[in-house]
């Protein structure tokens, strides 16, 4: 049987955590469909298109799925079920938002939040905010998977030309209305694709003091992360958030600045490839995770490691 | 209007859990456990809600062993009238738990059903979504504000790209988040108190639904242990060092 893996997009590209997606539901059967349903969504359709690992996209647009309202997407991934033996996407908002109204119409316990592919019903997912993996097979015929995104590596993204064949859409849920998104928008790198990350917590003491986080990003090219207490605090906004309810990371570099370093806040970075921390409390728990720790005054530290920074000659982007 | 919380007892927050040698779980014996922290919130918005006039009654339910009761027995300390406990041992599932759910919501008949939007130990964030599946309602999860309004919500979702607003109409499902609100304390009084509520007790098996958990779990192991880090003594150190030993910046 085949994959129908849910694509995440904006109507005009594809959102970057579908190409990892992507690769997590070709480990489950290598017959893997694209689902684009949107409004307007031709371009993110050509898109899904391209991706080799994609055998034919299915592409289902209407006024109704402009917004991604789980209840009038839910009946159209369920019309096409049949034809699969895996549903799968991403475990982000959208994802989490999604999935379990799929599999509970199809009578599925939903496996959320894997990190890895054992075989076609078997994975692993991290439980207790990552600190115990449980290994898991799923005994439905059809199963329904939310992958965690930074745990599969991205596929290749051209060189694919997959057929796009278009299915009718579903009625509209009336009883949901989308009313406004407030997106973010920045100039720096996606917190969850970004290479570097520099996090601050509670140590900041106030939101202005984030310029101290920021420009240290702007010279390593990183996104800014928030311990939840910093969002809590309304530091920074919301979609900051690192960690057991907020988001996951994995960059080659994470530098958390005045977080304590709680177990839910560990839970989104710990993965990280190396870990530096700054915190004045030598025996704050984010050391008991850093390969590097530094204990300072984040006050004096991060002006001068600006200062360090701006005396190399060459940074990595 | 009537507001149903669904609560769930887990291991406490602070708690360092342990993996049981066997790999057959984590280590729950006494150990402390208490409400889901999304929970609390969730219970917190529905009294506050009554509070302010627009609810008249708040009732707490809870899934579980005989101890799950102590859930509820809190959610009526600050503020629900009156508790379910539905009595179930062993794993189950967050299908199994909408289903037992969709049984409840069928007899009390709320106009709202609130809970956390994720547990804290199976970490699956899915009952709100399937229950409203199952009921065909409208969902609104990961709230960080809810505005009331005639047959209606309004409701703040915290997502990855930021917040987004939507109305949807009651009957309807709330999954909530964090920075909802802050979950009061329990006076002395109000412990007191909520010692005379009424809990109603049901079995599971006698709700007439398969609960049979369809996922098998092989094994519980630790996580990958990283290797101790080393503390710099300065940031001219820390830089040298990610430069040259860690080759990352």
């Amino acid at each position: 049987m085949s994959v129908l893996l849910i694509a995440e997009h904006n109507n005009k590209e594809l959102k970057a955590f579908t190409l990892n997606a992507v690769t997590a539901a070709s480990q489950m059967d290598s017959d893997v469909h694209a689902l684009v349903i949107g409004n307007n969504c031709a371009e993110a359709a050509k898109a899904a298109s391209e991706l080799p690992l994609v055998k034919k996209v299915i592409c289902v647009e209407a006024a109704h799925y402009a917004n991604f309202i789980a209840e009038n997407f839910a009946p159209v991934v369920i019309k096409l079920a049949d034809n699969y033996s895996h549903i799968v996407c991403s475990a982000n908002t959208f994802g989490k938002n999604l999935m379990p109204r799929i599999a509970a119409k199809l009578d599925t316990s939903q496996v959320s939040d894997i990190i890895k592919v054992e075989s076609a019903d078997t994975f692993i997912r991290p439980i207790y905010a990552g600190n115990a993996f449980a290994t898991v097979k799923s005994t439905d015929t059809k199963k329904c998977i939310t992958i965690r995104p930074t745990s599969f590596d991205v596929c290749e993204s051209s060189g694919g030309s997959a057929p796009i064949e278009n299915a009718d859409a579903g009625e509209e849920f009336s009883l949901t209305k989308f009313v406004k998104r407030e997106e973010i928008k920045s100039d720096r790198p996606e917190l969850g694709t970004a290479r570097v990350v520099v996090s601050g917590g509670r140590g900041m003491q106030n939101g202005d003091n984030f310029k101290l986080i920021s420009a240290i990003a702007d010279k390593l090219n990183a996104a800014i992360g928030a311990s939840r207490a910093a969002v809590d605090a309304g530091y920074i906004s919301n979609d900051h958030q690192v960690g057991q309810t907020g988001k996951v990371v994995v960059p080659d570099l994470y530098i958390a600045v005045g977080i304590s370093g709680a177990i839910q806040h560990l839970a989104g970075m710990k993965e990280s490839k190396v870990i530096v921390a700054i915190n004045k409390d030598g025996e704050a728990p984010i050391f008991s995770v850093a390969d590097y720790g530094l204990e300072a005054d984040l006050f004096e530290a991060l002006p001068q490691l600006l200062e360090e920074l701006n005396k190399l000659n060459t940074i990595q982007k | 209007m009537k507001i149903l919380v669904a609560v769930k007892r887990v291991i406490d927050y602070n708690v360092q859990i342990r993996v049981k040698e066997d790999g057959s779980g984590v280590v729950t014996d006494n150990v402390k456990m208490s409400t889901n922290p999304p929970d609390d919130n969730a219970i917190e918005e529905a009294v506050k809600i009554k509070e302010s006039g627009k609810a008249t009654e708040v009732v707490a339910v809870t899934i579980g062993e005989e101890k799950a009761q102590e859930t509820v027995r809190k959610a009526l300390a600050v503020g629900a009238d009156r508790g379910i406990h539905i009595k179930a041992d062993g794993v189950i599932e967050p299908l199994a738990v909408s289903k037992i759910l969709q049984k409840i919501v069928d007899k009390e008949k709320p106009d709202l059903v609130f809970m956390g939007k994720q547990a804290i130990d199976d970490d699956c964030n899915q009952t709100g979504q399937m229950l409203s599946a199952l009921l065909n309602w409208p969902q609104a999860t990961f709230a960080s504000k809810i505005n009331v309004k005639e047959g209606k919500l309004e409701v703040i979702r915290e997502i990855d790209e930021g917040l987004e607003t939507i109305e949807i109409n009651t009957p309807a499902i709330v999954t909530c988040d964090l920075r909802l609100n802050e979950p009061r304390y329990a006076s002395l009084p109000n412990i007191m108190k909520a010692k005379k509520k009424p809990i109603e007790q049901l079995n599971a098996s006698d709700l007439g639904i398969d609960i049979t958990p369809k996922i098998q779990q092989i094994k519980v192991e630790e996580p990958p242990k990283r290797k101790a880090g080393i503390k710099v003594s300065s940031v001219a150190e820390l830089v040298q060092k990610l430069k040259n030993e860690a080759k990352v910046i």
